[in-house]
């Protein structure tokens, strides 16, 4: 039952982990939507006496780009005596392309002169800022690590000068196993310390080689559960390092634990 | 005589004073006919008078701390007192020059202890006197006349007056010496989370310093017999280890620790050749094993299936050995140092630890919590051969790591009895109770001569 559970909740803390560090690596900024394609045809004008040039066509190819990418203006104009495009680049054939690499957003105009007067259309590409190179690869994500231990793995309780794996402490090494297992998978070179605590009420250097005994015999039990050994390191603190500091047999307990931390 | 003196039926015997078993503490301390009774006066200065308070009040201190005297109050004194030998007359109708002065009522002395300091040639010289007043005879009352000479400052002063209360001391019977001894700890005072050095200090609680600076846990210090060594525990590479420090230089000595997930608790051997020390080295439980002074030529000595640790050697009788052991609670054993032997010092009752040797070989202070609850610790001294004990304190506080002082009358222990756990010392018959440490968490003391 614990078990299930808690393979479920590794699952998803994984996926979460694994779709946090799917973004990392991208952090796509998301680009503006394109504006709408600007390939506005001047209203006619009221026809005149002379004959006026036509701008059959005037686009850009992409319109959107990133910075440092190329797009196409292509255009086809009939009727004009001289066709011209501005940002620069001044008088072109009839019809034709250009690539062009604008630093950002732009708005070409095409003017096409004639007999009847001048007319304009217009395109613009859209510049967005180029997708940043992935942040530096650590070389292990330590803090993903340390944060999965402290999540996962879970104090394994002990009675009053005793080393021996209790029912509940024998549920807590085995679900601790399993997801060291699924840790393990994501961090092949990680290691685990196994650290033996103790209650403030034995003595100090009794209570060092007794919290020895509480570390191995957690190590030893979940390492017969297949985690290798040679991943697990073991420390006795003795009464050193309580994680309760009253004096009640609630404090006591937590403090009689064999607790586990990243290696380095 | 109070019920705690009674209890003291200790086999006291071999205390440097032959007293024999059965004999009351309060005898011993006191010796055999009662304690001297000393008016000490208040000494003055010449050119040195500014560092007069300092003396006095440190004479009187180490007199009356060294358990051996019944100081007799000041206010009882004569308006005069001498501060010369020749300021002594025979009789003078009470007015404080006359030794019968000192030994009448009301003050009922049996020894004057009187002097000065001077400024000579930018040093601070003593003049120190103690003469019987029951002699009626001048020269004759004569026990000590001594000069000494120090600094010209407070230190000088309080120098000065440790060596002359040293003396008296040693005239009076009193073995070993608290001159220069200090006592190392553990402190957490400046250290991070978890983090705790090896600290040491003056006997009497001057010149805390750090002895470490690891930026780690030392814990559980004991120094050589000569005072030049201290081995400690330290987690600086992740699991426990030993390490030596030099207690001059302090540097690292060198130590081979054995390949295992635990040595620790490291104690010398009575010569300081050898290491007795706690190691899981053959996989399972903590074992007490023996080393040469560098860790090397090391050998198991206990094989037995409970966790042991606190190993002791008997500073007089190597092949004694105490340590701390379970099954089923612990207790203090013995055994002999091939590892056979074995049998329980503590009957049983409670939780027993830290067994420490008195210099003598034959007695032992130790932490037990015999009559209150699980860690609930007083001191108890108990006479190794006949295994009669006597309790010292009375559940003030947790009070836990004995050790006794190398003049065998003062016991230095950590009690929590202020709120934290602290550095106290007391005489061996729970008296004359003086905190030394305040700032931190300090922990785990024992007494070195130097």
């Amino acid at each position: 039952m614990m078990k299930t559970s808690k393979r479920v909740t590794l699952t998803l803390a994984m996926s979460v982990v694994m779709l946090a560090s799917a973004c990392k690596k991208k952090v796509v900024i998301p680009p503006p939507p394109p504006p709408p394609q600007q390939q506005t045809q001047t209203p006619a004008p009221p026809p005149t006496g002379a004959q006026r040039a036509v701008i059959s066509e005037f686009a850009v190819e992409p319109s959107t780009i990133e910075r440092g990418q190329s797009a196409t203006l292509r255009w086809n104009i009939t009727g004009a005596g001289a066709v011209a495009i501005n940002t620069g680049i001044g008088t072109v054939p009839a019809a034709g392309t250009r690539r062009v690499v604008p630093a950002e957003t732009t708005t070409y105009t095409i003017t096409a002169s004639g007999p009847g007067g001048d007319v304009t259309a217009s395109a613009t590409v859209t510049v967005t800022a180029p997708v940043p190179p992935p942040a530096q690869m650590r070389p292990a994500p330590t803090a993903t690590f340390e944060s999965l231990v402290e999540s996962e793995l879970h104090d394994a309780l002990f009675d009053y000068d005793s080393n021996n794996i209790s029912d509940s402490a024998r549920t807590v090494l085995t679900a601790n196993a399993e997801a060291l297992k699924k840790i393990f998978a994501d961090f092949p070179r990680a290691t685990i310390i196994v650290e033996g605590h103790c209650d403030e009420r034995g003595s100090a250097e009794y209570n060092l080689g007794l919290g020895d005994r509480r570390s191995t015999a957690a190590r030893d039990f979940i390492a017969q559960l297949g985690i290798p050994a040679d991943r697990l390191k073991t420390v006795s603190y003795g009464k050193e390092r309580p994680a309760c500091n009253e004096a009640s047999e609630g404090c006591y307990q937590k403090n009689r634990r064999a607790h586990f931390s990243a290696g380095q | 005589m109070t019920r705690k003196q009674t209890l003291l039926l200790v086999a006291f015997a071999a205390l440097g004073t032959g007293l024999l078993p059965g004999q009351d503490i309060t005898i011993w301390i006191n010796g055999a006919s009662g304690k001297p009774a000393l008016a000490v006066v208040d000494f003055r200065g010449a050119g040195s008078q500014q560092f007069m308070t300092a003396f006095n009040s440190t004479l009187f201190s180490d007199l009356d701390g060294s358990g051996l005297f019944d100081l007799k109050a000041k206010s009882m004194f004569p308006l005069n007192n001498p501060q010369r030998p020749e300021d002594l007359q025979v009789s003078d109708n009470n007015q404080g020059f006359a030794l019968a002065d000192w030994a009448g009522t009301p003050v009922n002395a049996s020894h004057l202890v009187f002097g000065y300091t001077a400024a000579q040639n930018g040093a601070l010289v003593l003049y120190g006197n103690v003469y019987d007043t029951r002699q009626t005879n001048v020269q004759s009352a004569e026990l000590m006349a001594q000069r000494y000479a120090g600094s010209m400052d407070q230190a000088g002063a309080i120098h000065i007056a440790h060596e002359f209360a040293n003396d008296i001391i040693q005239k009076f019977g009193g073995t070993g010496s608290l001159l220069g001894s200090r006592i190392y700890f553990v402190s957490s005072r400046g250290a991070a989370k978890n983090n705790s050095e090896i600290w040491v200090m003056d006997w009497d609680g001057n010149n805390q310093k750090p002895l470490t600076q690891l930026k780690s846990s030392s814990i559980m210090p004991a120094v050589s017999p000569d005072g030049s060594r201290v081995a400690f525990t330290s987690f600086a590479l992740g699991q426990p280890r030993i390490m030596i420090y030099d207690t001059t230089t302090l540097r690292a000595v060198p130590f081979y620790n054995q390949e295992a997930s635990l040595n620790a608790q490291a104690s010398f051997s009575g010569d300081g050749k050898q290491i007795y020390y706690s190691s899981t080295a053959a996989g399972g439980l903590s074992q007490i094993y023996a080393a040469a002074i560098n860790g090397r030529d090391f050998r198991r000595i206990s094989h037995r299936d409970a966790i042991e640790v606190e190993p002791k050697v008997n500073p007089k009788n190597p092949a004694q050995l105490l340590f701390v052991s379970g099954p089923g609670g612990q207790q203090i054993y013995q055994m002999n140092s091939d590892g056979v032997g074995v049998q329980k010092v503590t009957n049983g009752e409670g939780e027993a630890g830290n067994p420490a040797w008195h210099p003598d070989g034959q007695h032992i202070a130790f932490s037990w919590t015999r009559g209150y609850s699980k860690g609930d610790w007083n001191i108890f001294v108990m006479d190794a051969g006949s295994k009669q004990f006597v309790q010292l304190t009375h559940s003030e506080g947790k009070n836990e790591n004995p050790v006794w002082a190398p003049d065998g009358r003062h016991i230095v222990f950590a009690s929590t009895r202020s709120g934290t756990s602290q550095i106290y010392t007391m005489l061996a018959d729970g008296t004359q109770v003086k905190q030394l440490t305040s700032q931190g968490v300090n922990k785990s003391p024992v007494w070195g001569v130097r």
